[in-house]
């Protein structure tokens, strides 16, 4: 496919869909040629430069910081410190009435206090005429601490864990039955103990800002995943109304929810702003962004499985132990899957946490469901093996008709139709069950399956929609692009609503300044919006009819909306071909440059208003339905019988993500989440020294993401069946695919190897 | 980063010249390590005296058999060039197994030889190295050791030497041409890295004002028939957790030469004699790599995390061995 010219004029008249289509993304050129400008890219010809200083203590005081040969490197013009910072407020109290009180990674109010709360938090900023400056005078500012007790090995803490309450979003735990009894009376039975590493995001993109204040007002350059949660959570922080705080975003270089919170490093930039009068820039460096930016929790797991002879299952218990900091960090939903994938009897899960003196954890793609779905969809496969069965047939004879755990409704469901089309496309009737019994030269082959899981969600949004007289339309909502699309799939759904080309939509995005959008995460950007925006196409489409029903000259003149649809640039009367008008023919009639309309609110009380609708009919949505993504993975492995290394290769996966928007752009999405999985299954693990909490891989050198070598080809599909409760019965696609990815790995090296590793991540001395 | 100064050397003399006067001075080759280093603060020379324009840039046969490598020859063009490939492949593998293609492009024979450890708390200026600051103490024992050493370790340093290079290097006997005002020296490549002992500051032979100007291999038939076999933590970009140099001849089923070298296990590039003694005149058979391997293996000590690394690098060179007699030198 070519690129699509965005600003082209409108094509020939057509009538064919555009959603669905594998279009060309509308920021490609921009990103490929280097035209798209990042955070830490925006020029200011006095900019100056930021550099953070970490403690190097897990917890503590600070008992002095001498700044003074810092201070002599030429071009410093701050060293920023607990003692000389000016005061912010504290991050606010958390309410779900104002979703970004969530938006604080952690509590610590930095450089307003002298206490430390884990290894990496930042103690000093230091701010310098050239970034080479700001860097080596950081390393140069002397701290010294009193160190109180403090505890950081999960490992050893674990055993002091402590249930998860439940509150309106999130449940902690929940029972059916007695799972416990019903295990220990099952014919067969497995009952087993994972263990998950903390993981590192890795976006190619490090944290970056850029922040300039023009009086009482800022402007904040910021890769985020809701900018409107910096924008609150800084005006908050500096005492000033947040309409005075602008936040630009259109290009996020990556993120997997390590950009959802407030962290260190923007907070920072502008205070350093404030206290030098200067525009400021942070980029982290990427060991910046391993002391400053939450990970995903490790995990150990508990998965016991229960069944008659036939397979059928008694009991499923499925419990977990993550940590949090001290000081901020989240539950995660380790067991959020084993609540709808399997028709158990007896079902009890839990989830338990524990405090540590670390940086807080915070999301990361598919925050629960990844590592969940490890432990479970491994124990499956155990299970399968100990029942002699297929895992396959397993999972088809527990395939439940409502949600296990409380009978509500599946909004959509087609686990069945994935694993069949996959059994297909991937060959599984090839596999000889027994381990170790396949071979390709000295390799051992192994083949593997396990299904993958994830809530779908929806938030508000806010969004206007402009046609103009020359047929062209401009979509504005202040949404998040980190690479996914965004902009593209938004103009697909527009074209299609207002019946014009691709190329005669325009999408604006990434600016505080623009109707409130949502926050990239739980997979729900594309249906949040697309609820909003195909309502705001319905109202414009009405707005315009109005215009041509009044005039006695138009075909369209006494139409309603129900007569009357979408097509070829304008509105056309539906089944009469031809009877009808363009909308430049509709706007220059009626004299008007422009016709928009908007839906949602960005006034104060329209804010509350709406995020009071939206809550409660997310919670009324979620006490009917059960909404989720699904899908069936299928891997091969082999393993060097030599030397343990595991290569993946090949891949099949099929998902149920309902409507794709963009074939192109969708299936990146999937493969991204599948390569993410193959790299949390056999490599990757954020090393925190048990002895003092410090992390010591922080770069990509030890950090093992996979390589280009480590990947096979992905052979990604979908059902493209509409959820009938969602927007356009899309459910949002950023996620799912990371699930089950790493227990059809672990299960086809159990396959391959007669292995079974139940430790993450599966490196080549678990298996000599 | 410290604030330095930069000189540029157009030929040998002036680098030699720079080196003994410009105190704290380093070489820069490529600079894929001293950069990062430098970045860190772990080097913090005052001067740079960049060596890429000298000329020795060159691959040459020499008159008895050997070959010449300049030492600014470039990673990359070390391992593509055809004497290498046809005559010594496990170098040119070895090569070809390390870094990323961007690296190797950079990378200089010279400033391989001389990169300095992986070791995670080397890195680290929060922890007790050393390496870095003699009788601080060594934060890697009892901490993450998956990348330290089984071979040659000390209670002051068990840190490994991470080049791929330099294994096959070893391997083949080759012979490290050094400069200085004083004149020239020749180290043979085992005798260029040094154990830690008390010193593990100490790293080399070479002297802080000697230039490598070239490493010469032998004239060496073995090594026609020689692999290289890395085992890493992912397919590529990865530093060796154990890797193998070998080299094989058999003559009527027993092993008539043989070249035997590990990396990955020491903090030199690991010349195994040892196992090249039991293996000498044996019959080529699994029975003998096994016997050859303990022999080697026999004196490794596991640090806390690497307890698994003996049993790889035991399976490793006798996999090599295997797959050398049954099928040459394919990689
Ligand atoms: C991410 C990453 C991954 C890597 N992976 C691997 C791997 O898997 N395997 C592997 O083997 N290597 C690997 N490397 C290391 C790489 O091979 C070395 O960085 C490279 O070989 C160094 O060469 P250079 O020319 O850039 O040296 P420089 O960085 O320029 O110099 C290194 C040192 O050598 C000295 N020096 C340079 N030339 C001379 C000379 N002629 N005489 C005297 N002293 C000299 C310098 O003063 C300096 O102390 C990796 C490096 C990176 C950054
Ligand atoms: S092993 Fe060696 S390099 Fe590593 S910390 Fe100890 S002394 Fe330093």
């Amino acid at each position: 496919m070519t690129q699509a010219p965005v600003h082209s004029r409108p094509a020939p008249a057509t009538a064919e869909r555009i959603v669905g289509k594998p279009i060309d993304r509308v920021d490609g050129r921009a990103k490929t040629t280097g035209a798209a400008r990042y955070s830490a890219e925006y020029p200011y010809p006095d900019i100056a430069h930021a550099a953070l200083v970490h403690a190097t203590v897990s917890r503590g005081r600070i008992a002095g910081i001498d700044a003074a040969a810092a201070s002599a490197v030429p071009g410093v013009l701050a060293v920023i410190t607990h003692l000389n910072a000016p005061a912010m407020k504290p991050p606010p109290p958390v309410s779900m009435m104002n979703l970004s009180s969530l938006a604080s990674g952690t509590t610590v109010n930095y450089l307003n206090t002298d206490e430390v709360h884990w290894d990496g938090q930042p103690v000093a900023v230091v701010v310098a005429e050239t970034l080479e400056a700001a860097q080596r005078a950081a390393s140069l500012v002397e701290v010294t601490y009193e160190t109180l007790p403090a505890t950081f090995d999960f490992a050893a803490e674990e055993k002091n864990a402590k249930p998860q309450k439940s509150d309106l979003v999130q449940s902690g735990g929940a029972t059916k039955g007695d799972a416990e009894a019903a295990l220990a009376a099952a014919p067969v039975s497995v009952d087993l103990r994972f263990t998950t590493p903390p993981h590192n995001h890795n976006a190619l993109e490090p944290h970056a800002t850029t922040a300039a204040w023009d009086g009482d007002r800022v402007t904040v350059y910021d890769g985020a995943q809701n900018m409107y949660w910096v924008r609150d959570n800084l005006a908050l922080k500096f005492g000033i109304p947040a309409a005075n705080v602008r936040v630009i975003s259109p290009y996020v270089g990556g993120a997997f929810g390590g950009k959802t919170m407030v962290w260190a490093g923007t907070i920072l930039t502008v205070l350093a702003a404030r206290v030098t009068a200067r525009p400021v820039r942070l980029m982290l460096t990427r060991e910046g962004v391993y002391r400053t930016v939450g990970g995903r929790t490790p995990s150990t797991q508990r998965v016991a499985l229960g069944a008659e002879a036939d397979g059928r299952l008694t009991a499923l218990v499925h419990t977990s132990v993550t940590r949090l900091g001290r000081v901020g960090g989240g539950p995660e939903q380790v067991t959020s899957q084993s609540r709808h994938l399997y028709d158990a009897e007896n079902i009890l899960v839990q989830q338990n946490l524990v405090k540590l003196d670390l940086l807080p954890n915070t999301v990361m793609r598919a925050p629960g469901e990844s590592i969940g779905t490890f432990a479970l969809e491994s124990a499956i496969d155990e299970l399968a093996g100990e029942l002699g069965m297929d895992p396959i047939a397993l999972r088809m004879r527990n395939e439940p008709e409502r949600n296990p755990i409380d009978g509500k409704r599946f909004a959509h469901r087609m686990l069945r139709e994935a694993y069949a089309r996959g059994a297909e496309r991937f060959g599984w009737s090839e596999r000889t069950p027994e381990p170790g019994s396949m071979r390709d030269g000295r390799w051992l082959v192994g083949m593997g399956v396990a299904s993958a899981y994830h809530p779908s969600w929806q938030f508000a949004a806010n969004v206007t929609v402009r046609l103009s007289a020359d047929g062209t339309v401009v979509v504005r909502c202040g949404f998040h692009e980190m690479g996914m699309g965004g902009a593209t799939a938004q103009a697909q759904i527009a074209a299609d609503a207002l019946g014009v080309p691709f190329e005669a939509v325009r999408v604006e995005y990434g600016d505080t300044a623009l109707p409130t959008g949502p926050g990239a995460g739980g997979s729900g950007q594309t249906a949040s919006i697309a609820a909003s925006l195909v309502s705001a196409c319905d109202k414009l489409k009405r707005s315009v009819l109005a215009l041509a029903r009044r005039s006695g000259d138009s075909p369209l003149r006494g139409q309603r909306m129900t007569g009357v649809e979408a097509r070829d640039g304008g509105l056309y009367r539906t089944g009469r071909p031809g009877l009808g008008e363009t909308y430049a023919a509709i706007l220059t009639r009626a004299g008007r440059d422009s016709v928009e309309a908007r839906v949602g609110s960005d006034t104060r009380v329209g804010a509350i208003a709406g995020q009071v609708r939206f809550m409660s009919k997310l919670m009324l949505d979620r006490r009917r339905w059960v909404k989720a993504a699904s899908g069936a993975q299928f891997c091969e492995v082999r393993v060097d019988p030599d030397t343990g290394e595991v290569r993946v290769s090949r891949w099949v996966g099929v998902f149920d993500v309902g409507t794709v928007i963009n074939a192109k752009t969708t299936a990146g999405q999937l493969r991204g989440g599948i390569v993410m999985g193959v790299g949390m299954a056999l490599s990757e693990e954020t090393l925190v020294d048990p002895r003092n909490g410090r992390i010591m891989n922080p770069s990509l050198a030890e950090y093992h993401v996979p390589v280009h070598a480590d990947i096979p080809s992905i052979d990604v599909s979908w059902l493209d069946e509409p959820d009938p409760t969602m927007p356009l019965g899309l459910i949002g696609v950023g996620e799912v695919s990371i699930t089950g990815a790493a227990a059809a790995i672990a299960n086809a090296v159990h396959h391959a190897t007669g292995r079974r590793v139940r430790d993450l991540p599966i490196t080549l001395d678990r298996l000599l | 980063m410290k604030a330095f100064s930069y000189v540029s050397a157009t030929d040998v003399a002036a680098a030699l010249r720079a080196i003994s006067t410009e105190p704290n001075a380093k070489f820069l080759g490529g600079g894929t390590n001293l950069v990062d280093l430098m970045r860190e603060e772990i080097e913090q020379p005052d001067t740079i005296i960049d060596i890429t324009r000298l000329p020795l840039s060159g691959i040459e046969e020499l008159p008895g058999g050997g070959v010449r490598i300049g030492a600014m020859v470039r990673n990359s063009h070390l391992a593509a060039h055809r004497l290498i490939r046809t005559r010594y492949p496990m170098l040119s593998q070895a090569v070809l197994t390390g870094a990323s293609a961007q690296l190797r492009n950079m990378a200089t024979v010279g400033g391989n030889l001389l990169q300095r450890t992986r070791c995670l708390y080397f890195y680290d200026g929060a922890a007790a190295c050393n390496k870095r600051e003699p009788g601080r103490g060594c934060d890697a024992i009892g901490g993450f050791t998956r990348n330290h050493a089984i071979l040659g370790a000390s209670e002051a340093c068990v840190a490994t030497h991470p080049s791929d290079m330099c294994v096959a290097l070893a391997a083949l006997d080759a012979t490290v041409v050094a400069e200085s005002v004083r004149g020239v020296r020749r180290i043979p490549m085992t005798e260029f890295h040094v154990l830690p002992g008390e010193t593990p500051d100490i790293e080399t032979t070479l002297a802080a004002d000697e230039l490598v100007t070239a490493v010469e291999l032998p004239d060496l038939p073995v090594a026609a028939t020689s692999a290289y076999r890395k085992v890493r933590d992912r397919a590529s970009y990865a530093f060796a957790l154990v890797s193998v140099a070998a080299a094989l001849e058999t003559s009527g089923g027993a092993v008539s030469a043989v070249r035997l070298a590990l990396g990955g296990v020491a903090a030199k590039p690991w010349r195994a004699y040892q196992a090249e003694q039991v293996l000498l005149g044996a019959p080529a058979t699994d029975e003998t790599f096994e016997r050859a391997a303990d022999a080697e293996l026999a004196p490794a000590v596991a640090q806390s995390q690497n307890a698994f690394k003996i049993e790889l690098a035991r399976r490793a060179i006798v996999a090599t061995l295997r797959r050398l007699l049954t099928e040459g030198s394919a990689a």
